[in-house]
């Protein structure tokens, strides 16, 4: 299996150890990884404000780069959304459609197509809330959004139940928005940090020591409004918990 | 000062003693958990102990765009109403939640709700004569109006027709839309909102904030202040039953002596001709049934096939808004009593346009439960008057600019898309989905500002080139300085003003890739 490793642009920048811990996990689980080398972004910034022709050239360099891919694997749910609901700026060709349906989140992939049922060098003694990003949850289907009257499931719950020393703790709001919104955190600045406060301050009201996620922009941004509140929370992606960071 | 520095009132004095003692024939939850009933159940809001000003929401000048983020900065910058706005919506919300999860079949409702306005939209010129003809074999009088001014033409000629000078009114978000009661001001007619929260709404010479509680960004004492000034109220009692009071005992002697009565309307059945509207404070039925002439004003939206269909909508509509089972009232008119006269006034305004539009016509299903809304973290946040429009909130993003598009255009861009909106709506209403198809439609026919667009080509030019990307982030050091206007599409003072900056990374993942890996690749 060929799979073809897609490290968002702000993963790239600021959390390169989530790109590292992607890459690392994936070879432990016995995939081929490979890192195109001339890919940049999905195009979610320009499509999200509304300007797709703007996102045109991205949308057919993200296409050039994974076509010849099995799979696609992002650790980000937000961009994958967007390639599989959103990439259509460009013509939709056949190479087009197979990138779109090939393309995965990370904990769908680790889920759903590797199945894994084991992961035991992974050990995180630590307090847990999990952050639920809304593209991923709502999007691509991560886990049962309350607001549903289905049965319940959590693929990234399943996954970190299988790590050592865990212990997750319930948010007030488990699924609110926390406010990033990829365009919106800059263009509305006031409402957006508001429910990043919030947030935050749920987080720590629930105990946590760490909040994970499947999502770095989430993350960054969650960051930034606790140490803003000077709440002693830590952030970390769960590819990090799942590939067997300490802390 | 916080919201938890507030002082809680004590919950003994704030609700009624029936309310309290509550009824044994409720819903009971499958848990055997009574199921009470939202609005009586619903936590007293906190009174703040220093007052504080009631933001105001946002300014409109003519067709400008609404600045919705300038008055929802206003509106977070008055910390008391924020709290108690987005307290009071999200406790909506969870009782919302735990109504719906008592329903087994709730999901199979939705869909089938949905199904049904999908019909009857697919065919809403044959409905609409069929309940016309039912109506008028019913002895009312069926009245067609293009647009809201065509609306208020056809009201005034029919009061001024009756010879009335005063009109008293149950809650309508259609004649908001139509801006009814200004017009009948500017004409001598006198109309007096009944419901409590458009009454509080009037007598502070402002707008409904919330589809379903018209007043909800209001605290009590906001309500206390306006009473006081309006009906003579004491200044200092802003307790919420003395409040109500107040407002019922001064709202009744208009009742009585009206000239005429009108109410809005939930579902207008086609097989029967019948107005169905779902209320909690009964006002509907006073409005309708005691002056001499009613009239009902009926978005053509709001038609559905036949009374058995009813049921499920009901069912769904009173869960979603405030998670009761049911509203206090459904009361059916169908056809005038004894003496008097009743007309229907059924109401064009841009729907039957919206109705040819591919990607929105869907958002004529809404039954205005508002459950958007209150999902919503963006309006929880912002409160409903920072939108600027007769309707708020996800519903209103995507409505409100096919009644004004540059007015309303920046409207679609107050959301973060998380879709909750989608999954709570009862009618299926794929919300957050045609938020986004809105925002291209806005940007194609130029009506985001040069400036955001210029930014997302300057993006797009980069993103698009790898050397071009590289360049600009490859170094370490300078990638802070750099990335934010590619990896979080800002300038940093706008980051950085309310959040701190991300530490900077000692290297990318592509030069760490490229130092470590790039032996195993071979490249």
């Amino acid at each position: 299996m060929r799979v073809g490793l897609f490290v968002p642009c702000y993963v790239d920048a600021f959390e390169p150890e989530v790109g590292i811990a992607t890459l690392e996990l994936l070879e432990r689980l016995g995939c081929t990884v490979e890192y195109p080398f001339d890919q940049t972004c999905c195009g979610q910034p320009m499509t999200n404000t509304g300007c797709h022709a703007e996102a045109a050239a991205t949308e057919a360099l993200f296409v050039k780069n994974f076509s010849g891919f099995d799979y696609v694997v992002a650790p980000s749910g937000s961009c994958v959304h967007q390639v599989r609901e959103h990439l259509t700026a460009i013509p939709q060709t056949d190479e087009v459609r197979h990138v779109r349906a090939s393309t995965y989140e990370l904990v769908e992939f680790l889920h759903d197509v590797l199945k894994v049922e084991d992961l035991p060098w992974a050990n995180f003694p630590h307090k847990v809330a999990y952050h639920t990003n809304c593209n991923a949850l709502r999007g691509i289907h991560h886990a049962r959004p309350t607001e549903l009257v289905k049965p319940y499931f959590s693929k990234p719950l399943d996954l970190l139940r299988l790590v050592k020393g865990v212990e997750l703790v319930d948010l007030a709001r488990p699924d609110e928005c926390c406010g990033f919104g990829g365009t919106f955190s800059v263009f509305e600045p006031a409402v957006s940090a508001k429910m990043g406060y919030d947030k935050v301050a749920d987080q720590n009201r629930a105990g946590a020591a760490y909040v994970v996620s499947a999502d770095s922009s989430c993350l960054m941004h969650q960051k930034g409004c606790a140490e803003r509140l000077g709440l002693p929370l830590k952030y970390i992606h769960i590819a990090q918990v799942l590939n067997g960071a300490a802390a | 000062m916080s919201v938890e520095d507030l002082n809680p009132r004590e919950r003994e004095g704030v609700i009624h003693p029936e309310v309290r003692a509550g009824h044994d024939e409720s819903e009971r939850a499958p848990d055997g958990r009574r199921l009470q009933h939202a609005e009586a159940a619903s936590k007293p809001i906190r009174a703040p102990q220093t007052r504080e000003p009631q933001p105001r929401g946002a300014k409109i000048r003519g067709d400008r765009p609404i600045n919705q983020s300038e008055a929802a900065e206003r509106f977070l910058a008055a910390p008391l109403h924020q709290a108690a706005h987005d307290e009071r919506l999200w406790d909506l919300r969870k009782k919302r939640d735990a109504s719906a999860h008592g329903v087994p079949e709730w999901e199979e409702l939705r869909e089938l709700a949905s199904q049904i306005k999908t019909h009857t939209l697919s065919h809403l010129d044959r409905y609409l004569e069929q309940f016309e003809a039912a109506a008028k074999a019913n002895g009312v009088h069926v009245h067609w109006a293009k647009d809201g001014a065509d609306h208020n033409r056809i009201v005034l000629e029919i009061l001024r027709s009756h010879g009335a000078k005063t009109l008293v009114k149950s809650k309508s978000m259609l004649t908001e839309e139509c801006g009814f009661r200004h017009h009948m001001a500017a004409n001598g007619i006198e109309v007096i909102e009944t419901d409590l929260g458009e009454r509080i709404q009037q007598l502070d010479n402002e707008e409904p904030s919330h589809v379903v509680a018209p007043a909800v960004h209001k605290t009590r004492m906001d309500v206390a202040e306006v009473f006081a000034k309006t009906l003579g109220t004491d200044p200092d009692n802003d307790d919420a039953h003395y409040l109500a009071e107040s407002q019922r005992e001064t709202t009744r002697p208009y009742i009585l002596k009206a000239d005429a009565g009108m109410t809005g309307c939930n579902f207008a059945i086609a097989e029967t001709g019948t107005v169905v509207t779902c209320t909690n404070e009964g006002n509907a039925d006073l409005s309708g049934n005691v002056p001499p002439l009613q009239i009902h004003s009926i978005g053509i939206e709001k038609i559905v096939p036949k009374v058995e269909h009813l049921g499920v909508f009901i069912r769904l509509l009173s869960r979603s808004a405030l998670g009761s089972p049911i509203t206090q009232y459904t009361s059916h008119f169908r056809a005038p009593r004894a003496g008097t006269e009743m007309h229907m006034v059924l109401v064009d305004n841009g729907r039957s346009e919206r109705l040819g539009m591919e990607e929105f016509w869907t958002s004529l299903k809404c039954i205005r439960c508002g459950a958007c809304m209150n999902t919503c973290p963006v309006y929880r946040r912002s409160g409903g008057l920072s939108y600027g429009a007769t309707y708020s909130g996800p519903i209103g993003l995507i409505i409100d600019p096919t009644f004004n598009k540059r007015k309303y255009s920046t409207l679609p861009f107050s959301s973060t898309m998380n879709g909750s909106c989608t999954n709570v709506c009862p009618v299926k209403i794929n919300i957050h989905e045609q938020i986004f198809a809105w925002r291209k439609v806005l940007v194609e026919e130029h009506q985001i500002p040069a400036l955001k667009q210029g930014m997302m080509k300057a993006a797009g030019a980069v993103l698009s080139r790898p050397a071009a990307y590289r360049a600009a982030i490859g170094a370490a050091d300078s990638a802070l300085k750099v990335l934010p206007r590619f990896a979080v599409y800002n300038p940093l003072n706008t980051w950085g003003k309310k959040r701190e900056m991300p530490d900077a990374p000692r290297q990318t993942f592509h030069a760490w890739y490229k130092q470590n890996r790039m032996k195993d690749t071979g490249r």
